[in-house]
Parts: C-alpha cells; structure tokens; sequence
C-alpha cells in the first residue's frame, strides 16, 4: 500500500478549556475525495485547519505524504506549499488583481519568473472557466467566481492535494453549482481532496468516502451512498434527517 | 398641548439664525475696519514679503514636514510591528518609546534634542544640522502617534487574508510584508494623512534651535516680519501659506474616506 495523503493519528484539540476534537484517527489515501459533514460546532472545519496546521493540534500526530507536519522540526511552509487550501470566505487578495492574487505566492514561496508564473496562472484560470478575468480586482467578481479564483490560485502551487473549508457556504445558490462544478472537475483529474461541505449532493456524487462528525469525534465513516442512504449510527440519523 | 415636534424645529432653526446675525452684526458695528485692514492685511508690507516667503519659509517647512514624516513612518512601521511581536521585549520596549513620546510635548522633545544631546555626547552632533535634528525630533513624535494607527491597522486586516497567505507556504514575515502590511497601509491612509497636517503644523517647533535666514520656515518667517514692520500683516501671509498645505491635505483625507466607504 502506498502511504497516505494525509494520516492523522490521535488527533485532539481544545480551545482553552473547550475540547474541539477528540481523539481522531483519519487516512485521506492518494487521488480520493474525503468529504467530511456534521453540525456547525462538530470540529469539522477545525480537523481540515489542523491538516495544513493552520491549527496547531493540542496532541496527536499529522502526517502529510508520509512527512510528520507537526513535527517542531518540519518545514511547515514547504509542507503548506504541497497543500492547497480553499476557504469558505474565498479569502483573495483584494489589494492585487486576478493574476497578482495568482502569481505573488509563486514567486514569492516556488521562486517562479513572473513569465512562467503567469503562464500556470492562465492554465488554470482557463481550468476554472475565468480566463478573460486576470486584470478584475476581487471587489469586482462575484462570490462564485471569487471562489473558483481561489481554487486557481491554490492550484497555481501545485499542490498534491486540496482541502476545502465550506467552499460554497459563503454563496449565493445559484453561484454554488460553478464551484462545484470545477471541484467535481477537479476529483475526476485525480485530486487528492478533503472537503468540509454541506452540499450533500457533491458528496455522495462525488466523494469516495463520508466522514460524519459530531462533538469532535468521527461518529460514522465510510462510502457516501451507504452512510447517507443508510446511516448506522442515531446521531447521523438525526443529523440527516434534518439536512436531507 | 404643546407645538408638533416639525413647529418646534422650524423655530429652532430661526432662532439659530437670529443668534447668527445678532453676532455678525454686533462684530461690524463694533470693528473698526480701517484699523483691522491696516494692521492685519497691509498689501503694502505682504508683497514685500515675497517670493522669500515662498522660496524659502514654505519650502523649508515642506522639506522638515517631509524629512520628518517619512523617517517617523519608517520607525512607526517598525514600532507597530514591534508591538505586536511575539518577543515581549520588543512589545515593552516599543511600547515605552510610544508612550513617551506620545505624552511628551513636541517641544521639549525639541528642546532635549538641541540641547541635551550635545550634553549627553560631547563632542558628537546630529548630522544634517537643523534639517537633521527636525528630522529625528519631530519624526520622533510623529511616529509615536503613526505607530499605533499603523498597528490598528494591521489589526484591521481581515485574519484570513494572513491564513491564506500562509496556506499558500509564505512564511509569516512575507505574508506581512506582500499581503497584510499592503492592505494595512490602505485602510491607514487617511489617519496618516493627517498626521502629516499636524507635523506640518508642528514644524514651526523648530524656532526654539535658533534659526538662520537659510533656515527659516513659516513660523519663523512669520515673527520676524511681525519684529521688523510692527504689524500682523505677516502673520496672515504665513497662516494663508499653512493653508495652502493644510487644506489641500484634508481635501485628500475627505476624498480618501469617501472612496474607502464606497469599496465596503
């Protein structure tokens, strides 16, 4: 077997007193789509922070292609710069335009000539269907096209995965079906993704494996169809019942 | 039953009109003009004032004002993100130099400047001269004030903006540098602004290090042509000639503001 995308052993986190996550034990393996749902407040968004170690984890252990991020030692930005990461409020640069917000982490982290750097940024525009966007201030887009700047942005680094935090929570419904589509685009490639999403349709689509989350413990793990259709567990019943 | 509440503000405004007039009025009637006109707007003794006036006292406070304001931004920028640095020496240290110079009047600043320094180190000086102790003094000052709106400022900046930085592998210093401190700077610029109304205004301190005619600036300008003709003439010309900085300045300000409530 090849060693996972990302393993996370005996992960746990508090914020102060407040026990976030609790003991979790998780493998995203390579080219599959994790996508992870639970109530708001069940640790999800927390557990994918920790990943990229956005969150440091109070204990535990994250490994990322086999290389240990939460080691005091590890290069963090290195790791960080294998890992994309798409936020639910888009989180571009508004002081640079489309192709600024593309090309400055490029240069500034890859060491990429502006020419270059601006040529995998245009690839990847095209990718997300924006191309004719590289000199729009964020201000100027939409929520939907913000978002899938900044998947073009995350995948300008090359990344050998992704992870996605609400990505289309922030949206409008009409926008939320664009994002979507490019991440559904981007599974088919072969993407290494971990999605923390309510949109339960791209999950069971999609996803290869469900993850349901409550109170900072995986409560029910396994393939989407079988856990949405046929949830196990009472608490992922409860949940589903409300959603579905 | 009392008058409806729109009655009771049409007689307010009246009212306030009438205090109005009654003022203005009672200040003509009372003014002698003749007076007033010679003493405080001599044309005579203003066009003898020029172009020295311009070529030398306007520019000169141009020159401290700008010396000034560009080192205090430099070290607010450097005090502010010593404030918020994770090594608490550097936060006291910072925010020590903040708080006194921020509590201390400009002009002992000044003063401790040209005449304690040289007390303190004998036998050295502040390069530069006066330009050089204007610089350091006022920008010392003006720093104190620029450091902390410059730290709300980069407090201001959405937490996200840094996170996506750093998801992207940019170490926290880049991060700062190409992404937060950019942004910062945007949403600072009116308050810095007028910091730099308030430096130009300060910059007539500088009368206290003893002054040449080659150094002069307004203030300065300004007393001496009060010495020699008698007459506050002078003194309008100089106050017109802080205007033609000031105003200019706070028409950006208001423009700044405005532009930035339109992009939110």
């Amino acid at each position: 077997m090849s060693t996972p995308a990302i393993r996370m052993e005996d992960v746990h986190k508090y914020f102060g007193d407040n026990k976030v996550l609790t003991g979790i034990d998780l493998e995203v393996a390579e080219g599959k789509v994790v996508c992870v749902i639970g109530p708001s407040g069940s640790g999800k968004s927390t557990l994918l922070r920790c990943v990229n170690l956005l969150e440091q984890p109070t204990s535990g252990r994250i490994f990322v292609e086999g290389d240990e991020i939460t080691d005091p030692d590890a290069d963090v930005d290195g790791l960080r710069s294998r890992i994309g990461m798409v936020f639910q409020q888009f989180n571009l640069f508004p002081h640079l335009d489309v192709m600024g917000n593309l090309t400055l982490a490029q240069r500034k982290v890859k060491g990429r000539s502006t020419e270059e750097a601006r040529t995998i940024a245009r690839k990847n525009l095209e990718k997300v269907g924006l191309a004719e966007r590289e000199t729009s201030y964020p201000a100027h887009l939409s929520g939907g096209q913000q978002q899938r700047i900044a998947i073009a942005r995350a995948l300008s680094m090359d990344p050998d995965m992704m992870l996605f935090d609400e990505p289309t929570s922030a949206l409008d419904p009409e926008l939320v079906g664009d994002v979507l589509a490019v991440m559904k685009d981007l599974a088919t490639e072969g993407m290494t993704m971990m999605v923390v999403t309510h949109e339960m349709g791209f999950a069971r689509e999609v996803g290869d494996d469900l993850v349901f989350m409550d109170g900072g413990v995986v409560v029910e793990r396994g393939d989407p169809r079988q856990v949405l259709g046929d949830p196990q567990h009472e608490r992922t019943q409860s949940f589903l019942s409300k959603v579905l | 039953m009392a008058t409806s509440p729109r009655k009771r503000a049409q007689r307010n405004r009246l009212i306030q009109y009438a205090v109005l007039a009654i003022v203005v009025l009672a200040f003509a009637v009372t003014a002698d003009w003749a007076k007033l006109g010679e003493t405080f707007f001599n044309l005579e003794i203003a066009a003898g004032m020029f172009p020295d006036v311009l070529v030398v006292a306007l520019k000169n406070t141009v020159i401290y004002t700008a010396c000034a304001f560009a080192f205090g931004l430099v070290l607010g920028l450097v005090l502010a993100l010593m404030r918020l640095s994770p090594v608490a020496p550097y936060r006291w240290i910072a925010t020590g130099i903040i708080e006194f110079f921020r509590g201390v009047p400009a002009l002992v600043v000044f003063i401790a400047f040209q005449y304690g320094l040289p007390v303190a180190f004998p036998g050295r000086q502040i390069p530069g001269g006066t330009l050089g102790v204007v610089t350091i003094a006022l920008g010392l000052v003006g720093a104190a004030y620029m450091a902390e709106t410059i730290r709300a400022g980069i407090q201001a900046v959405p937490k996200g903006q840094a996170e996506a930085a750093r998801s992207l592998g940019m170490s926290s210093s880049r991060a700062m540098i190409s992404v937060v401190i950019p942004q910062a700077f945007r949403i600072v610029l009116p308050p810095l602004t007028n910091e730099l109304i308030l430096l130009t205004k300060d910059s007539s301190l500088v009368y206290v290090l003893g002054l040449s005619l080659a150094t002069y600036e307004l203030t300065s300008f300004g007393r001496q042509g009060l010495n020699t003709e008698n007459n506050l003439t002078p003194l309008v010309v100089v106050a017109l000639c802080y205007l033609l900085i000031t105003v200019p300045l706070s028409i950006l300000v208001r423009q700044m503001e405005r532009r930035a409530e339109r992009a939110r």
